[in-house]
């Protein structure tokens, strides 16, 4: 069996835990780098991280990217969405095509 | 574009004639991997744009609603109503090949499948808009979970284009070319080689008769 975490500042990721998936809050990027190569040594599969930590983790993304496990997945953190995470999808789409195609 | 450094023997030549039938046939095979893997990428982006929308702007809802929730609940109070959940989720996943690139498919179990018993507090003491963050989080759950497998198949197999591209590149404008120019190069230097010795052989014969001319002349 696998492990589905939710990473991100306290608030952000409180909520998540009345769902049953494991919270992990963390209070600065130091902290999110530590408990994510942590999270990635163990049998998590699914990590839920928000942008607010993901854009300051570009490189420790891209590390774990090209791995099959865990999948970072990022979500809005409190309040608004950065765009991050359609920016990867744009990002991945431009890496593989050479432009992107599917527009606004 | 410029010949490899080997030497114009026969025998170099047969070799650079089989590792050029390799190289037209593995441009070939990994052409069609690409568009195949384009296509199927194609797909799943789509999919993936879609959801991430959906989800992000589900998220945010919930979001909204926990914080006014947790503005007007004590922390305290918002931690110990969150604190035991009352389901789990586990998750198990295989594997599916696309093109050969293993892309995971996931399964998760929630062992509370009733989405009136998701609430792991009592009502009395925590506000509606926490219900409201819990219930919009619960609903918005599988497709979390499916865009987790999605964005993860579109990094996987963005990542394999793109080196499958840089191989046909390579093959298409370096290794080909460069074994072409190579095997004209030791064509056309054998060539070379049996003219000079074809009219070498003339020119002795020439000599030769020239010889016995003069020896009948006297």
């Amino acid at each position: 069996m696998y492990k589905i975490a939710v990473m991100g500042d306290r608030e952000s990721v409180l909520s998540f835990k009345a769902l049953g998936i494991e919270t992990v809050s963390v209070e600065n990027v130091a902290e999110a780098k530590n408990q994510l190569h942590r999270m990635a040594e163990e049998d998590y599969a699914v990590i839920y991280l928000t942008e607010q930590f993901a854009s300051e983790l570009k490189s420790e993304l891209a590390v774990y990217a090209e791995r099959v496990t865990p999948a970072i997945i990022l979500i809005p953190g409190k309040g608004t969405t950065l765009g991050i995470g359609l920016a990867a999808v744009k990002e991945a789409v431009e890496r593989a095509v050479g432009a992107d195609i599917l527009g606004e | 574009m410029a010949k490899l450094a080997v030497n114009p023997t026969r025998m170099e030549l047969t070799r650079l004639k089989v590792r050029l039938k390799t190289a037209r046939r593995g441009h070939k095979l990994l052409k069609d991997k690409r568009d195949e893997l384009m296509k199927q990428f194609l797909e799943i982006v789509r999919q993936n744009r879609a959801l991430r929308l959906k989800v992000e702007a589900a998220l945010i809802k919930a979001g909204n609603s926990f914080t006014v929730a947790s503005a007007a609940m004590s922390p305290e109070f918002l931690e110990e109503a969150l604190l035991y959940p009352k389901q789990s989720v586990a998750l198990d996943f295989k594997y599916k090949n696309i093109m050969s690139v293993n892309v995971p498919i996931y399964e998760f179990k929630t062992s509370n499948d009733d989405p009136s018993e998701i609430f792991p507090y009592g009502f009395a003491t925590t506000l509606g808009e926490l219900d409201d963050a819990v219930l919009a989080l619960s609903e918005i759950l599988p497709d979390l979970l499916q865009l987790a497998q999605i964005e993860k198949s579109v990094q996987l197999l963005s990542q394999e284009i793109e080196k499958t591209r840089r191989r046909v590149n390579a093959l298409e404008y370096v290794m080909i070319p460069q074994l072409e120019e190579t095997i004209r190069y030791i064509v056309m230097k054998l060539d070379e080689n049996e003219r000079g010795n074809l009219s070498r052989l003339m020119k002795v014969k020439d000599m030769m008769v020239a010889e016995a001319r003069k020896k009948n002349a006297y």
